[in-house]
């Protein structure tokens, strides 16, 4: 299907040899892979492999001790105070949203315009809105945090990253904390971003979306890559048994 | 600074015997506060309701005024007028006992009221009277839930003493202010002051803090019992 | 006994004019001690371990040393090593440090119960720490310590008294001065507790109206 066009377009992040320890554990034990624009990447893996922790060396919200990393070949990595400007271009979509508690759906979307990129209040405004029409919550937009449903949470963090116009949106398990019915609209407004061509890294448990929606699934377990492929390749694999054994049964959507 | 003068080594002796008259002043103090502040805060909880409300204007009253202008309306106003024999030391006692009376009521209040419900009736279901159950159920478990709250009231108490030079007594900083009236030198005799003040409110706290770790009872922190 | 007839025309105007003083000590010093409240706090948590170090020690000191005994070191003690201050400017200054040591526990406290993700989100988009601190972090911190913060407003009201022991005639002292003349004490601090009970109450209700203001659903006080 759309994996021809993929192979041609070219290569948006580099991510070589990344190693991380916390004290006396590997949590990263030499992590590389390319992602190509357009590409949704998903890791598997049982929890505690390092995959959040990969995602946010990404964006160096965890400094790796050694490894590089590339945004359009510009240097991530050791990259000081400009580090600022590739957080931009790189989203990010947590598991327990970290939404900003004081601040409404429309404003979660706006701050970092109005603080980071310096947009106009009114320009940062319109943009907000669109962004929350995009996922589908123009109607919760004077809605604080409290007062939305988890998927609802979720969908805004999604608009929140959108916002900033990122290359990349890593997602770490972002349907973890909800229930099966709110982590359909989730997925699904995942699945429609996926299909406009935006880049994502996805670490999740679903492996229904991974199948689906993937390019190419990555297996992880204890800070490697064990196994990677298109979902047609990786069917075969021995991870991918032993994935099917630690999520137990896992639903097709 | 200047280095500590024979003239100033001398007066220590002094300055020190006023610890005895500031702690004499907060332990005295709070005392008749807790002595006040447990029936006033039972009033407020189990009492009828013109009582509640004396009691309620009472705490307005003594916590909204300054405990300078308290300290100036007892011993220019009413000790004069009612008891005019009583010293400024007994007077500044009963001020900041009357006025930490009312804050440790609302402490106590507090703590009472966190008491669950099902305990008062547990209590009445044995037989219990209602002042029963109050004095041997719900009081021994407010009051140690109280204890942080109350041991608080130290360090305010400790500080506040400080304003009963206003009035003469002779404690700490009033003896440190006669020193410097007589030899001068205000920087390194206040800093002496200091010191002192600040070791006593924090060893105070500290024992406090021992004593509070002694009447824990496990599983007794927070949330309800 | 009675020297010169008690009359409250001639009270009025002199408590009018010292409840000018007090008013303003207060509403010069509470700004400022708000601000030195957040400084402080900033400094402990997120300053390198010396400034984080520097400011516990301030907030000990200042939290332990008595207002009185403060405003006595910088209106009397600090002349003998050539600093000068008038009166009301040393009570303000005495009131702003002992304000921001009490009101920075507070919004220290504010600040450690903002979960980290926040922060973590805030740079994910590309903030710089700064940034975060300001419109994340800081935000939700002092809503948090607001009830403390109140609190500590009504104290600043109440203490501003002290300012008259270092010779500035708020309402207490011009008060205590008219009350000696005339020997009427007991008269005159009725009045005077009238006025700090009347402020102390006014200053609750509005700042209960605040409150209510800027809440903002499911963010109750620490
Ligand atoms: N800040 C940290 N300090 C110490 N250990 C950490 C820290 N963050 C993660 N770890 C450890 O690193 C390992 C991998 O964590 P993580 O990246 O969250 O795994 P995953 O997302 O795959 O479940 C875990 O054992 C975790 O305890
Ligand atoms: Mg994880």
């Amino acid at each position: 299907m759309v994996m021809h066009e993929m192979t041609d377009s070219e290569i948006i992040l580099r991510v070589e040899d990344i190693h991380k320890c916390y004290g006396e554990t590997e949590v990263l034990n030499g992590v590389s892979f390319n992602v190509r624009c357009g590409e949704t990447k998903v890791f598997i893996g049982p929890s505690g492999t390092g995959k959040s922790t990969l995602l946010r060396c990404i964006n160096q919200l965890t400094v790796p001790d050694s490894g590089s990393i590339w945004l359009n070949d510009e240097e991530v990595t050791h990259s000081g105070p400009l580090i600022n400007q590739f957080r931009q271009k790189i989203g990010m979509v947590f598991q327990n949203f970290n939404l900003f508690d004081h601040l409404t759906a429309v404003g979660n979307v706006e701050i970092a315009l109005i603080r980071v990129k310096g947009m106009n209040k009114a320009d940062a405004r319109k943009k907000a809105l669109l962004e929350l029409s995009q996922v589908g919550l123009l109607d919760k937009a004077n809605a604080y945090p409290a007062e939305l449903s988890g998927g609802q949470a979720q969908r805004l963090s999604i608009a929140r990253a959108l916002a900033m116009d990122p290359e990349v949106i890593l997602f770490d398990e972002p349907t973890s904390s909800l229930d099966p019915e709110l982590t359909r609209e989730v997925l699904e407004v995942m699945r429609r971003l996926a299909r406009a061509g935006m880049t994502m890294l996805v670490v999740t448990h679903e492996m229904g979306f991974a199948l689906s929606v993937a390019n190419e699934i990555l297996f992880m377990e204890h800070g490697k890559i064990v196994e990677q492929g298109s979902p047609s390749d990786i069917q075969t694999s021995p991870a991918f048994a032993r994935t099917r054994q630690f999520l137990g049964t896992f639903h097709d959507d | 600074m200047s280095i500590l003068s024979p003239a100033i080594i001398d007066s220590l002796p002094y300055l020190f015997s006023g610890i005895f008259i500031t702690l004499g002043l907060v332990i005295l103090a709070l005392g008749l506060g807790l002595m006040m502040g447990i029936p006033m805060s039972l009033i407020q909880v189990y009492g009828p309701r013109p009582l509640e409300y004396c009691i309620r204007t009472y705490i307005w009253i003594f916590r909204g005024l300054p405990i300078l202008v308290l300290l100036f309306l007892f011993y220019f106003g009413i000790f004069p007028m009612f008891a005019p024999d009583v010293g400024p030391f007994w007077i500044a006692a009963v001020v900041l006992g009357f006025r930490t009376a009312a804050y440790q009521s609302e402490i106590f209040r507090g703590a009472i009221q966190s008491i669950s419900e099902g305990q008062m009736l547990a209590a009445r279901s044995l037989g219990m009277s209602r002042f029963c159950a109050i004095r041997t159920v719900i009081l021994p478990q407010a009051l140690r839930r109280a204890l942080p709250g109350w041991t608080n009231e130290y360090p305010i108490l400790l500080t506040d003493s400080s304003v009963c030079y206003a009035i003469g007594v002779a404690e700490l900083l009033t003896r440190g202010n006669q020193i410097v009236a007589r030899i001068g030198d205000p920087m390194t005799v206040y800093i002496i002051v200091a010191i002192l003040f600040i070791l006593l409110n924090y060893g105070g706290q500290w024992i406090f803090g021992r004593i509070e770790n002694r009447y824990t009872i496990p599983g007794y922190g927070h949330g309800d019992a | 006994m009675i020297q010169l007839q008690f009359d409250f025309d001639l009270l009025l105007p002199v408590l009018y004019q010292g409840a000018l003083v007090t008013l303003a000590l207060i509403l010069v010093s509470a700004p400022f001690g708000f601000l030195n409240g957040i400084a402080i706090a900033l400094g402990r948590v997120y300053g390198n371990r010396f400034v984080s170090k520097l400011c516990h020690g301030y907030v000990l000191f200042f939290k332990g040393c008595p207002l009185l005994l403060l405003l006595f070191i910088i209106y009397f003690g600090l002349p003998s090593v050539g600093i000068t201050f008038t009166a009301f400017t040393s009570a303000v200054i005495g009131f702003i440090l002992c304000n921001g040591a009490y009101n920075s526990e507070y919004i220290r406290g504010g600040i450690q119960s903002v979960s980290r993700g926040q922060m973590t989100a805030a740079l994910s988009l590309g903030m710089s720490g700064m940034q975060a601190i300001r419109s994340i972090i800081l935000p939700q911190a002092l809503r948090k310590s607001l009830p403390g913060l109140a609190n500590e407003f009504i104290y600043l009201i109440k203490y501003s008294s002290l300012a008259y022991m270092i010779t500035v005639i708020e309402i207490t002292g011009a008060g205590k001065i008219f009350a000696a003349k005339y020997f009427a004490f007991f008269e005159v601090f009725i009045i005077i507790g009238i006025f700090y009970l009347a402020l102390v109450t006014i200053a609750g209700q509005v700042i209960a109206r605040i409150e209510k203001k800027i809440a903002i659903p499911g963010f109750g006080g620490v």
